[in-house]
């Protein structure tokens, strides 16, 4: 299976903990997935362990959202194919905070 | 010279206050994790530099945080900043937080009373404090929401649950306050390595007498109107206990309504109210060097969570309670509606002795005479959720 370079947008918090710029790059070997996309981050910067998913039901947290193509792909289950144009690259796959609280 | 370390807790950061023994002039560190929720932040007593940190965050969930340079530089237990990771599993989670429910632990407790009265499950939230040990500056306990109480040995890389508490058997009827079920409060007793306290809103105070295997409530005295039986083994909102180390038996607790003490390490209490405008409240603490004086921040009431009359006192017993003083020099006497939480006081070893607190108006007030005369340190943080004071020589 081909390997792949994509790339991530991060929201400021976690750039701030993983000490890094709004979009960090990550290889991955086989389907690019949200599964597979946040495994390559967490084993890449493990300071962000549990911060998108929960550390034990491995759940999206319940105010992020994973935006791709400009589609809202939160609910799509984590080990759908994310689409062509992340896993070439020429899209970001977008962690964003929910607009809420204060 | 002695020094003075503050360590600041708010709403949308940490601060870090310091000053020589005077406690006059004030350099002030921060916001550090700005824009995160700071529970609590407090100093290793064996190795002052080692402070521990619980960062939260409503949107990506719970950080430990550990500096090993007194606050100057920060990082997550196990995975420092810029450290490339080993292949392979990682070898530390230290935001990770697993109710222990395995056979092993004897009584493998999922549920407890949710608001409705029926069981629900436990799940973890938040870390509300952080007790370093005693002896051990990489041992520390934690105090989580939902209630329980965790162990580290290594400096805060991994957790284990002391499940004895939850599974002593009152588990099941234990339910959240207003703020969440949380275990706020952690005392250990310095004369006693395998004595602990913890205490539990809305399901009380508890102690083990054999370094966290075993549990057993300690509420006999407490009386509470807001639960069906006022003299409940378990249901009462207790909000905070101190403790003088030098007296590590005699306790002094600020519940819901009620201020109460012990004098035989929580087997009884009895109530210590007396002239206070109001016994409702948050914070109580207890002199450095007179065990019998004792301090408390008087808030309105369960329903209005300000001080009473516009006026920011600090009420203090030099009796062991029942008969208090308002100390006022330097606090606003008028059209003041801040409140204190629970964690929001602290106490230094210097002679006189100083005492700090915080409000949710993001004032931290010092006293450099045991409680005769107030100054800010500063007026306009964040709320703030917790103080804690490090005595330096």
């Amino acid at each position: 299976m081909a390997s792949s370079t994509i790339r991530v947008i991060l929201p400021q918090h976690l750039r701030t903990l993983a000490g890094v710029g709004a979009e960090v790059a990550l290889n991955l070997e086989g389907w690019v997935t949200q599964r597979s996309v946040l495994d390559a981050l967490e084993a890449q910067y493990p300071m962000l362990r549990g911060t998108i998913r929960d550390q034990v039901t491995q759940q999206r947290r319940p105010f992020l959202r994973f935006f791709a193509c400009e589609e809202d792909l939160s609910h799509e289950p984590p080990d759908a194919r994310l689409p062509d144009a992340i896993a070439s690259g020429a899209e970001p796959f977008l962690i964003i905070g929910a607009i809420a609280g204060g | 010279m002695s020094k003075v370390r503050v360590l600041v807790g708010t709403r949308k950061g940490a601060f870090i206050l310091t000053s020589d023994g005077k406690r006059e002039k004030w350099d002030v560190s921060g916001p550090h994790f700005a824009g995160w929720e700071m529970y609590h932040i407090k100093g290793s007593p064996v190795d002052p530099n080692r402070l521990y940190a619980s960062q939260t965050s409503g949107w990506f969930g719970q950080i430990i945080q550990r500096s090993d340079d007194g606050g100057k530089t920060w990082h997550q237990p196990g995975t420092p900043p810029g450290e490339t990771p080993a292949p392979g599993p990682p070898k530390a989670e230290s935001n990770k937080f697993v109710y222990d429910t395995s056979d092993a632990s004897g009584k493998p407790l999922t549920t407890h009373q949710w608001y409705d009265g029926t069981q629900h499950p436990w799940e973890f939230k938040r870390v509300w404090h952080l007790e370093p040990s005693l002896t051990d500056p990489d041992t520390v306990y934690a105090g989580v929401e939902d209630a329980a109480i965790f162990r580290s040995t290594d400096g805060g890389q991994n957790w284990k649950e002391l499940s004895g508490l939850r599974g002593h058997g009152t588990g099941p009827k234990w339910q959240p306050g207003a703020g969440g079920m949380c275990l706020h409060t952690i005392i250990l007793d310095p004369s006693d390595p395998q004595r602990m306290y913890i205490a539990i809103s809305a399901a009380g105070a508890f102690r083990t007498d054999d370094g966290g295997k075993s549990w057993k409530p300690i509420n006999r005295g407490l009386r509470s109107q807001y639960i069906p039986d006022p003299n409940a083994e378990i249901g009462h909102c207790v909000h905070h206990i101190a403790m003088n180390p030098t007296r590590p038996g005699v306790l002094f607790m600020q519940k819901h309504w009620d201020v109460m003490r012990s004098d035989d390490a929580g087997d009884n209490w009895k109530e210590i109210s007396g002239n206070l405008p109001t016994d409702f409240g948050f914070v109580i603490d207890v002199h450095a060097h007179e065990p019998e004086t004792i301090y408390v921040v008087p808030i309105k009431s369960d329903g209005e969570h300000f001080v009473p009359e516009g006026k920011l006192r600090v009420y203090r017993s030099r009796t062991g309670g029942n008969e208090w003083e308002a100390l006022t020099k330097g606090l606003p006497q008028k059209d003041c509606y801040v409140n204190v939480l629970r964690d929001a006081m602290a106490i230094d070893s210097l002679d006189k002795c100083g005492v700090y607190f915080g409000t949710s108006g993001g004032q931290v007030y010092a006293s450099a005479d045991a409680g005769d005369s107030w100054n800010p340190i500063v007026r306009d943080l964040p709320a703030v959720l917790s103080v804690e004071v490090q005595t330096l020589v």
